[in-house]
């Protein structure tokens, strides 16, 4: 085969091939690869798209429960939810691409898990985005953080899907490294679902969506690495998104699987065309042979390398039933999309590439997914932090002045200013939006229900990355148990540094096996995720960031719990243990200045128990607000919970066996407070005791402040102008 | 009632749409295809929905104004059908010369999707009789570009003739610029045509006409026409 350019050690090492990499595929293959091939290595064999860091640790993760249709390894997960109907979902990292450019960086992620979800037939309903800027001080947040948001607002406004839920957060670890984790959801026919193996011989393959130009060449590599001080020259790895495309892409794909014309399908997103085609072949054992004369281009002179590694966005890649041929063919031209045969499966196991005649590329199909390094990177753990304990972290002020700070403060502050920039109602089925625990959809007309979070504590997983990944699932579980919802899946991105730093790896294993014992322990297994890897900037890392995704389901959507108190007078208790956990706090790093200690531990049968009562009393219309404690802790929950209402409350003393500080602002984990309807307040207690789940009366909803013994009165909406203040006010600051 | 709802490439609301229609007339409305030239025959109500018609490419409804179903649009507003443009459909309504005026980026140049308060200037109309004069009602918004502007001579005409049906007021119904979130040249939320039977209104009545999910002010403006269409016949 003739190649194009000679293969020098240069080349390989800008491809992203380690040397013993490339040897391994001198060995494979038998022969130096030409450019093409080595492209092709360099997009198949990179972390990105061979999880080659991850993988062996990633078996650890439960994936299985009865439910559960289609577990990792496809293009999202699929579960079933009764009557016929599934959920399709996945969670995918942009990280790389928004700090570069962040408005396309994000529409583009936002873009890939669309596509993810109805490759598989699933019409999207909602997305869900987790974001991590630096610290609000430094010179490039405001940047990022606008163009972010605009970026997925951008996409999902205009493609249609509302965008419910999510999470804002700023450390000066994400200094040099945003965090884009976008998450989509879609409803689908439990017995119409499509996946991306191909099968039969001699079927021909198709080209979906919009012509392929020079965006993106590399991306995937360029996200499998490090940034160094040359990144702003990595711009045209980042891809360019079309959301108006994609919306014509979603209705022709639909109708082509409504009139049954599909045998596989799968989004072409991270090495495209490449990565696309490969993987359906061999997932179906077949071989793949493409003609690149036949790829719709939007521009001249595209050599073979160019068009194999594109990511130019809002393309499919399909196995075409070859009697449907004509009727597909119509309805892209309906919806102005390019159709067109490239290629075919074959027999034989290669996959070949022609263009202008000539075979640049044929490579054993299977070998090129299932001989990608798998490593087993060393693993140190973290050290164990020393305990901080209540009269270590004496407050600086006054209890009433320590809350305004918290509310007022970044991490916890109203992100209003965010998700007013997202549609959250477009589809007419959002029934809680953007701002409580979870976000809660009506599906199709009801009665069903889904509730959908996402979810981490990164400062508990640099301190302890096993308790930090219990902690986020635990966490996850809680929020759609406190709006009344029956967590059923998890979908999971896992944001961390270099792998080949041994502390990183041990980062991510200790992740890994703490999502893990609470997934099995809570019965909430992982069907999709996304690894992101190389999240550090000059070799200063993230912090460990295993982003939680959960879906939950409610039988009776009207029968969802808020956490706004509903009345006054209203009791109001707690649900579960206060120890008052300070290590890692909110409290010990806003108002004591200090990031010091093990994060709270994590009792998983008292989270399993305590949730469950209070599905329980949410089921039975026996809660009349329902809030999950978590940053923060107490003091934190009822504020959010006055907010949001405009009720007070008159609050008890913090019992005398520890600190007040320590106990209203400990974040112990497993808690809800609720408030329950004064006649039922006495029957619930006793319920709780019978169930085994602690439980301490707090106080009453009463008037238009909170109010503690020995503190000064807090004004309701005193807090809600610093709730509300922060975001606008430090956004507005970069307006010249 | 009879309706149609257009949908071009790019609409994003019309299932919305459709969903409150059927909710409120009780008759599924017919799904128009930009590419034909003509309605359905014996359509009461024509209906442009929300969304990012052509990709919001080179002014929003710009493109999509010159669809071949404008046509159709055309002949049935001349005749006296009903036309009802919602967000995107103001915008292509305005750019089509069937509304005047045009709709600008908002003021504070963000998306913005949230509700707000909306007086109905009079009830008289087939959009507002299920209203009363004055009553403020609650709808969400959710878009980038609906600062509505016209030539002060023109935006004057539209007052003095009655023909601003929606203002974006306080929640007591007075206009007031800190409640006026997209900065539209008199506060005006929703334009009728001059011959009455063509209006364009940029909040979505079709997201707020379902009890189980939300407040049901948008309900009124549909039940108005169907009674309109029902006294009529």
């Amino acid at each position: 085969m003739p190649s194009e350019v000679k293969i020098t050690p240069e080349l390989v090492a800008q491809h992203g091939l380690k040397p013993e990499e490339y040897q391994r595929i001198l060995a494979l293959i038998g022969r130096e690869p030409t450019l093409t091939e080595l492209g092709i290595f360099s997009a198949m064999w990179n972390e990105h798209c061979s999880y080659k860091s991850s993988k062996i640790h990633l078996r650890a993760l439960p994936t299985e429960a009865p439910w559960v249709i289609q577990g990792p390894g496809e293009n999202a997960g699929v579960i079933s939810i009764g009557d016929g109907l599934a959920v399709v979902f996945k969670m995918e990292s942009h990280n790389h691409p928004s700090f570069i450019e962040p408005y396309q960086g994000a529409a583009t992620g936002v873009g890939g898990i669309l596509r993810d979800v109805f490759t598989m037939g699933a019409r999207p309903i909602a997305c869900l985005d987790f974001l991590r800027f630096g610290d609000p001080a430094h010179a490039r947040t405001r940047h990022l953080v606008a163009g972010v948001v605009a970026g997925i607002g951008g996409y999902g406004n205009s493609f249609g899907v509302p965008t419910v839920g999510g999470s804002v957060g700023f450390h000066t670890r994400y200094d040099g490294n945003c965090l884009v984790n976008a998450m989509a959801v879609g409803i689908a026919p439990a017995d119409k679902i499509f996946y991306a193996k191909a099968t039969g011989v001699g079927k021909p393959i198709v080209y979906l969506g919009s012509k392929t130009g020079r965006d993106g060449i590399h991306g995937a590599a360029m996200a499998s690495a490090e940034f160094g001080d040359d990144s702003e020259q990595k711009r045209p790895t980042v891809q360019v998104g079309d959301p108006f495309s994609e919306k014509l892409l979603l209705e022709a794909c639909l109708e082509i699987m409504a009139k049954d014309c599909v045998i596989a399908i799968q989004d072409m997103g991270a090495a495209g065309l490449t990565c696309s085609a490969v993987e359906m072949g061999a997932k179906g054992d077949l071989g793949v042979t493409l003609d690149l004369d036949k790829v719709p281009c939007r521009e001249a002179g595209m050599t073979a390398y160019e068009m194999m590694l594109s990511e130019s966005q809002e393309r499919m890649l399909m196995v075409l039933r070859p009697e449907k041929e004509a009727e597909a063919e119509a309805i892209f031209r309906k919806w102005g999309l390019d159709f067109a045969v490239i290629g075919e499966t074959t027999a034989t196991k290669r996959f070949v590439v022609l263009h202008h005649g000539d075979v640049v590329a044929d490579l054993p199909i299977k070998k090129l997914g299932d001989e990608a390094p798998v490593y087993d990177r060393p693993a140190v753990e973290a050290p164990r932090q020393p305990r901080v304990t209540a009269a270590d972290a004496a407050p600086p002020m006054a209890l009433a002045d320590a809350l305004e700070e918290l509310i007022g403060s970044p991490d916890l502050s109203s992100k209003r200013w965010v998700w007013e920039q997202y549609d959250h109602i477009i589809l007419g089925n959002t029934v809680q939006r953007p701002g409580g625990d979870a976000a809660v959809l009506r599906i199709n007309d009801g009665p069903k229900g889904l509730a959908l979070t996402t979810d981490v504590t990164p400062r508990y997983c640099e301190a302890d990355p096993f308790e930090g990944g219990k902690q986020a699932v635990a966490e996850a579980w809680r929020n759609l148990t406190a709006v009344g919802a029956k967590p059923l899946a998890v979908t999971d991105n896992l944001n961390f540094g270099n792998p080949e730093r041994p502390e990183i790896m041990g980062q991510l294993v200790g992740s890994i096996h703490g999502i893990a014992e609470a997934c099995r322990a809570l019965e909430f297994p992982v069907v999709s995720g996304n690894v992101s890897l190389y999240n550090e900037t000059n070799g200063r890392a993230i912090l460990p960031t295993p982003t939680i995704g959960g879906v939950g389901l409610l039988d009776d959507f009207s029968k969802f719990a808020s956490f706004a108190f509903k009345a006054v007078g209203e009791p109001i208790l707690v649900l579960g243990e206060t120890k008052g956990a300070l290590g890692q706090s909110l409290y010990l790093r806003e108002v004591c200045g200090r990031e010091e200690g093990p994060p709270p531990q994590v009792d998983l049968a008292a989270e399993r128990r305590n949730g469950e009562l209070v599905r329980a009393l949410i089921r039975e219309g026996g809660a009349t607000a329902v809030h999950d404690v978590s940053d923060g802790g107490l003091l934190v929950a009822f504020a959010e919970m006055a907010i949001a209402s405009g009720i007070g409350a008159r609050l008890y003393a913090a019992p005398v066996t520890m600190a007040a500080h320590a106990f209203w602002f400990g974040e112990d984990q497993g808690r809800y407070v609720v408030t329950v309807r004064p006649q039922q307040a006495e029957a619930v207690v006793v319920r709780a005791k019978a169930a085994g789940v602690p439980v301490r009366r707090i106080g009453s909803t009463h008037g238009n402040a909170l109010t503690l013994p020995g503190e000064r009165s807090m004004l309701v909406a005193a807090l809600a102008e610093r709730f509300e203040g922060w975001m606008p006010g430090y956004m507005a600051q970069g307006i010249a | 009632m009879r309706s149609a709802v257009i949908i071009f490439p790019g609409s994003n609301r019309e299932r919305d749409m459709a969903r409150a229609l059927r909710l409120i007339c009780g008759r599924e409305p017919t799904m128009v295809w930009h590419a034909d030239a003509e309605l359905p025959a014996g359509i009461d109500l024509v209906v442009l929905p929300g969304g990012f018609s052509y990709g919001d490419y080179l002014r929003c409804g710009a493109i999509a104004a010159h669809a071949p179903v404008m046509a159709g649009v055309r002949v049935h507003a001349r005749n006296g059908g009903l036309v009802l443009g919602i967000c995107n459909g103001f915008q292509i309504l305005c750019e089509a010369g069937l509304l005047p005026g045009v709709l600008m980026r908002n003021g504070a140049l963000k998306f913005l999707c949230r509700e707000v308060h909306l007086r109905v200037e009079r009830s008289d109309t087939p959009f507002t009789r299920g209203y009363n004069a004055g009553q403020v009602i609650r709808l969400p918004v959710a878009h980038g570009e609906g600062n509505f502007y016209a030539h002060p001579a023109i935006i004057a005409r539209l007052e003095s003739e009655g023909r601003v049906l929606f203002r974006y007021t306080s929640p007591a119904g007075v206009p007031d610029p800190n409640w006026n979130f997209n900065g539209a040249t008199n506060a005006i939320a929703g334009v009728l045509s001059e011959k009455r039977n063509v209006l364009g209104l940029m909040p979505h009545p079709e997201n707020h006409v379902d009890a189980a999910v939300g407040p049901t002010d948008g309900r009124g403006l549909f039940a108005g026409l169907v009674a309109h269409v029902a006294q009529a016949a």
